[in-house]
């Protein structure tokens, strides 16, 4: 049995059609990365497998279960942790973990365990009877992170759950996901951070605009873009680079070509020619990024 | 019961926020004493309408905050994505509402003790009743769905206070104009009234039993309709 099916999912808001039909089968302890850009869909994705809202059409099953006509055993199985969502602010970490734990049915001695387990693992326990309230972001994350594992789920949603995080934070729960995932547990991951999908998923799939473009491997992904290098070049001052596929990026341009030698050599020529200084010139292999950006402008 | 973890939640999260405080025992208390200062009226005639009213505005205080609470605080999404349905939700703020009003309504009954009065017991069934009833009501006025709770409050300021005008509080139904008599009988706190007047020796406009049996159909009614309701509004909330 899959963890996660999604057939010919639609979705519509008013005038704004959000899911056009999206399918995808997602394996048993595998991490299904979901990327897309702002709008393309994938709260709204999460959200219809995890029973909040209910597709206009189309069906999906998670661990088994009918999102539409099992909502209540579907979401028994899974833990959530919703994109922009909080603990209750004037209860304490652990009256909002107990919270959710009741909610969940679990016995009262088995949520304890699991709670101070939980705290534990997460470093908040010596803030466990503090309000959330008072906490740091980083800190009501984790918070949301313990919530979402009381009941030990079989499937984690996880919608971006390291977004506006610092470092330390992030890299923290990136850990904890890929804990989580050695105990086959199942991981649906959406992220707009390219490396974090690119180190942790064993799967990506990517949306534009309501469709899935493409699902595949990270390294599949990044071949895709041809047996391309990059080259990334910045110049001394302001300098139009007119050579074929070069791209302003920042302050520098990046030219993707199969022929790198010959590309470096225009590359130089040009500096000459206009007397332009090159203060760094690097070649490198495309990025999970590359790969996305390209699959997108292919998308129109 | 995973209602009553819900009603903990409600309890621990809304009973103190100030505007459940000022609308639902400062201003009634100050309406009321308003209405009492300077007046010469019966003590027995003043405690009913007290109780009405305590009970009345306490019950419709919490239940009506909490869902644009929940929605401006982004809470709510984390709620929904347990499992637990929507009407199990609405339960648990049912009965977190309907304790407050319960808690309430001791103090004008200790006030009535202390004062020489012992009212007909009946008014306790007729508490219960009434602040399920009341809760209930209280879950219509937040079925626009708004994350404001000031929207809310207003909405629901809007009807509590005509609504005692026209229930027999400070005026007996009896003594209304045909048209007040009308407009009194679809307020379900007329029927209320009606049984704390009873139960303070006054002589009640309908028989008890028939004040208790509409009631609970007002009640059976706000229930249905709340929940209906709130299936949709609380989606919009997200
Ligand atoms: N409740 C709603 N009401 C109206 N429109 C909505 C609603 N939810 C989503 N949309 C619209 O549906 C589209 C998809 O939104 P969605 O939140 O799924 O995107 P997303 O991929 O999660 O974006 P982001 O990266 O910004 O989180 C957007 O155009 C959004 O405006
Ligand atoms: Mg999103």
């Amino acid at each position: 049995m899959m963890a996660i099916e999604a057939e010919d999912l639609k979705k519509r808001f008013g005038d704004v059609e959000a899911l056009k039909g999206v399918s995808f089968k997602v394996k048993r302890g595998e991490i299904f990365g979901f990327l897309g850009p702002n709008g393309a869909g994938k709260t709204t994705t999460v959200r219809i497998l995890t029973g909040i809202i209910k597709p206009d059409f189309g069906k999906a099953r998670v661990n088994g279960y009918d999102v539409v006509e099992e909502t209540l055993k579907a979401k028994e199985s899974i833990g959530v942790l919703p994109e922009v969502s909080n603990a209750y602010p004037d209860l304490t970490a652990w009256q909002n973990i107990m919270l959710i734990a009741s909610l969940y049915g679990m016995r009262k001695r088995d949520a304890e365990a699991r709670a101070n387990e939980l705290l534990k693992e997460f470093g908040i326990y010596e803030r466990k009877d503090a309000k959330v309230r008072g906490f740091s972001k980083g800190m009501k994350q984790r918070l949301m992170l313990c919530m979402a594992l009381i009941s030990d789920p079989e499937i984690l949603f996880l919608d971006e759950p390291t977004s506006g995080l610092d470092v330390q934070s992030a890299r923290m729960i990136r850990e904890k996901i890929l804990e989580i995932a050695n105990e086959r547990k199942t991981v649906f991951l959406t992220s707009h951070n390219m490396d974090e999908v690119n180190m942790m998923c064993d799967r990506i799939a990517i949306i534009n605009r309501g469709k899935i473009v493409t699902i595949d491997t990270p390294e599949r992904l990044k071949s895709r873009v041809g047996g391309s290098v990059a080259i990334e070049v910045s110049f001394g001052g302001k300098v139009e680079l007119n050579i074929e596929n070069a791209e302003k990026v920042g302050d520098k341009y990046v030219i993707y070509t199969t022929d790198p030698y010959k590309t470096i050599c225009e590359v130089v020529d040009f500096a000459r020619k206009s007397s332009a200084e090159i203060v760094s010139i690097n070649t490198r292999t495309p990025t999970l990024e590359d790969a996305f950006l390209k699959l997108l402008e292919a998308e129109g | 019961m995973k209602c009553l973890a819900i009603a903990k939640k409600d309890i621990m999260m809304y009973y103190l926020k100030g505007p459940v405080v000022i609308f639902g025992i400062l201003l009634p208390l100050f309406l009321f004493l308003a209405f009492w200062i300077g007046r010469d009226l019966p003590l027995n005639f003043l405690m009913a309408g007290l109780i009405s009213m305590t009970v009345f505005f306490a019950s419709t205080s919490v239940s009506p905050v909490i869902a644009p609470w929940e929605g401006q605080m982004r809470t709510l999404e984390r709620l929904l994505a347990c499992p637990v349905s929507t009407s199990t939700i609405i339960f648990g703020d049912i009965i977190a509402s309907l304790s407050f009003g319960i808690c309430m309504s001791f103090i004008p009954l200790l006030l009535a003790f202390c004062l020489g009065f012992t009212p007909n017991p009946v008014i306790i069934p007729a508490i219960l009743l009434a602040t399920f009833c009341f809760s209930c009501l209280g879950l219509l006025f937040s079925a626009y769905p708004t994350n404001l709770p000031s929207t809310v409050m207003m909405i629901s300021s809007l009807v509590r206070f005509p609504l005692i005008f026209v229930s027999g509080i400070f005026i007996p139904v009896q003594e209304l104009p045909a048209w007040g008599k009308v407009v009194s009988m679809i307020s379900p706190l007329t029927y209320f009234t009606d049984i704390a007047r009873d139960s303070f020796g006054m002589s009640p406009f309908l028989p008890i039993y028939l004040d208790f049996i509409i009631l609970a159909g007002f009640s059976i009614g706000f229930l249905v309709l709340a929940i209906k309701l709130h299936e949709h509004a609380l989606l919009r909330r997200l």
